[in-house]
């Protein structure tokens, strides 16, 4: 595996040799390669490869909601499940809750994650309210917080998904092709929307995304990932200043990363399953 | 808006039509009341006999209203423990279908000898027969919780009470209520049916005893009653449900 400028500093999250087999016995299939991957601080890495590749197996381990078959993760050079981490997660389908209010639905994190739950009761009219409604106001929510999921466009939805996402302060995001399902337009626009909320934290966040224009805007480093079972075939830095626009993406240097990725992608080796 | 009256138009006029159809057939062909009596001499034997029949009816509503709230109670536990745990859903669901599978006239009479005669087995009968569609919706609701959503809430370290309480408990409320107008209409069968066979009182026994002697006018009388507790029960339930789970019914324009 290639070392990044990022490796160098104390990383974050860091994966060490981790694969992840699916089922038992004979019926064993391995989703993920030994993979190592190390992840800084405030970075902002995309994952980008073929269906089915471990994109989002590794975004599960992230979120412990999957054990490693081998393999180790630490996260602040402690291992994971030691200490709670705080995550932020969003899909492609926004999963808001469709009785409650878009403002009730931000706040839900809030309900569950320690230690915020233990003032909820005492600050969920106050000053809880008041975060969630300027998070909403950020990605042009604010007349939309007494409404409800099914009122809101599919864009406004994955707005208000980010905001859960983030409403927690969390120490990573992890982002499964939140974007997916939306029309070129609105995406391009989510984008802006998401590098503003980045750009304002210090939150660490893992996309994944089938989209390499989307990648090459939004994140840091982009590591491309092999077909089943999935490894990382390179890791690559995008160092384009920020804030990006969508102008950018049709500039040469722009054209020229995003075509050498999809080269990576379509040309990568097919390996025979074990 | 017109187009909801329009339906509502239809739909009350067909029920007129019924009766008004039921009332000329019945003198065209000269059938005797002995057989099938007029609506309207159904209509005049309720008023004539509205004071007597009106003990009966409260009786069968409080046996079926016992029996349907002890039933909701049993029924959302037992869905709330099944759905939720793959363990419990696996022991319990065999046993449950099985009783569920009796007929329930067929329990009556053990309730009779374990408790007597009277309101007893008639609340027991409504309960019973009202507590398995409630148990399979509630579990159905909870047990399809989108795994994208149970994931973002694992992501959050949500305890399974939390997860429960804040998102499968209300995601589960609309198939909980319609099954609680199903339930409630299931109910009436089962109070009716045990005051029938072991009562003396109720609805049910005020027709056994009218269909003896032949008061056949009495007998439609106590069916007109039982339609229209049912119907008023199955109306307030759907709009007890309109303004829990209005969410998930917005094409009416419900919130």
């Amino acid at each position: 595996m290639m070392l990044s400028p990022q490796t160098l500093k104390t990383p974050l999250i860091q994966f060490e040799g981790v694969a992840v087999d699916y089922g038992r016995g004979p019926d064993r299939v391995r989703a993920l390669e030994p993979t190592s991957l190390a992840v800084s601080e405030g970075d902002f890495v995309a994952l980008v490869g073929p269906s089915g590749c471990g994109k989002s197996t590794l975004l599960k381990l992230a979120a412990e909601l999957l054990q490693p078959s081998a393999g180790f993760i630490l996260f602040g050079g402690r291992e994971l499940g030691a200490k709670p981490v705080r995550v932020g997660m969003a899909f492609q389908s926004s999963t808001l809750l469709p009785w409650m209010t878009i403002r009730d639905n931000v706040m839900l994190p809030l309900k569950i994650v320690p230690p915020f739950r233990q003032h909820y009761r005492a600050k969920r009219r106050g000053e809880y309210r008041d975060k969630v409604d300027a998070l909403l106001a950020q990605v042009g929510l604010r007349d939309f917080a007494d409404s409800y999921p099914w009122q809101l466009s599919g864009g406004m939805m994955q707005r208000a998904n980010l905001c859960r996402a983030l409403i927690h302060e969390p120490d990573l995001l992890l982002l499964d092709e939140p974007f997916g399902a939306l029309d070129q337009f609105t995406r391009e626009e989510l984008w802006g929307t998401l590098q503003e909320l980045w750009m304002a934290t210090t939150t660490t966040v893992i996309l994944v995304t089938h989209d390499l224009r989307e990648a090459a805007y939004l994140a840091n480093r982009i590591c491309v990932m092999s077909p089943r079972p999935g490894r990382i075939l390179e890791d690559r830095v995008v160092s384009f200043e920020r804030p990006r626009t969508v102008e950018m993406t049709y500039e040469p240097d722009f054209v020229s990363t995003i075509q050498h990725l999809r080269s990576m992608i379509v040309h990568s080796p097919k390996e025979s399953p074990k | 808006m017109m187009a909801s009256i329009r339906r509502r138009a239809a739909s009350i006029s067909l029920i007129i039509g019924l009766f008004v159809f039921w009332e000329v057939a019945v003198m065209a062909f000269g059938i005797s009341s002995l057989i099938l009596p007029r609506p309207s001499e159904i209509l005049s034997t309720l008023y004539a006999r509205g004071p007597a029949i009106w003990p009966h009816a409260k009786q069968t509503l409080y046996t079926t209203l016992m029996g349907f709230s002890i039933g909701v109670m049993i029924g959302l536990s037992l869905g709330t423990l099944i759905g939720s745990s793959r363990l419990a859903y696996d022991t319990a669901y065999p046993l449950l279908v099985g009783i569920s599978s009796i007929p329930k006239v067929a329990v009556v009479p053990i309730f009779v000898l374990w408790f007597g005669a009277g309101t007893v087995p008639a609340i027991l009968t409504a309960m019973i027969i009202c507590i398995f569609p409630i148990v399979v919706n509630v579990a159905t609701g909870l047990a399809t919780v989108e795994p994208e959503l149970e994931d973002v809430m694992k992501s959050m370290k949500a305890s399974k009470l939390d997860i429960l309480w804040n998102v499968a408990l209300p995601r589960a409320m609309p198939y909980f209520f319609a099954s609680l107008k199903v339930s409630v209409t299931l109910a009436f069968v089962g109070s009716v049916v045990a005051e029938t066979v072991a009562s003396n009182r109720g609805v049910g026994n005020m027709m056994m005893i009218a269909s003896a002697s032949f008061n056949v006018p009495l007998v439609f009388a106590g069916l007109f009653v039982l339609a229209t507790m049912g119907v008023s029960l199955y109306v307030i339930f759907s709009l007890i449900e309109r303004r829990v789970v209005g969410w998930a019914m917005r094409k009416d324009g419900a919130v």
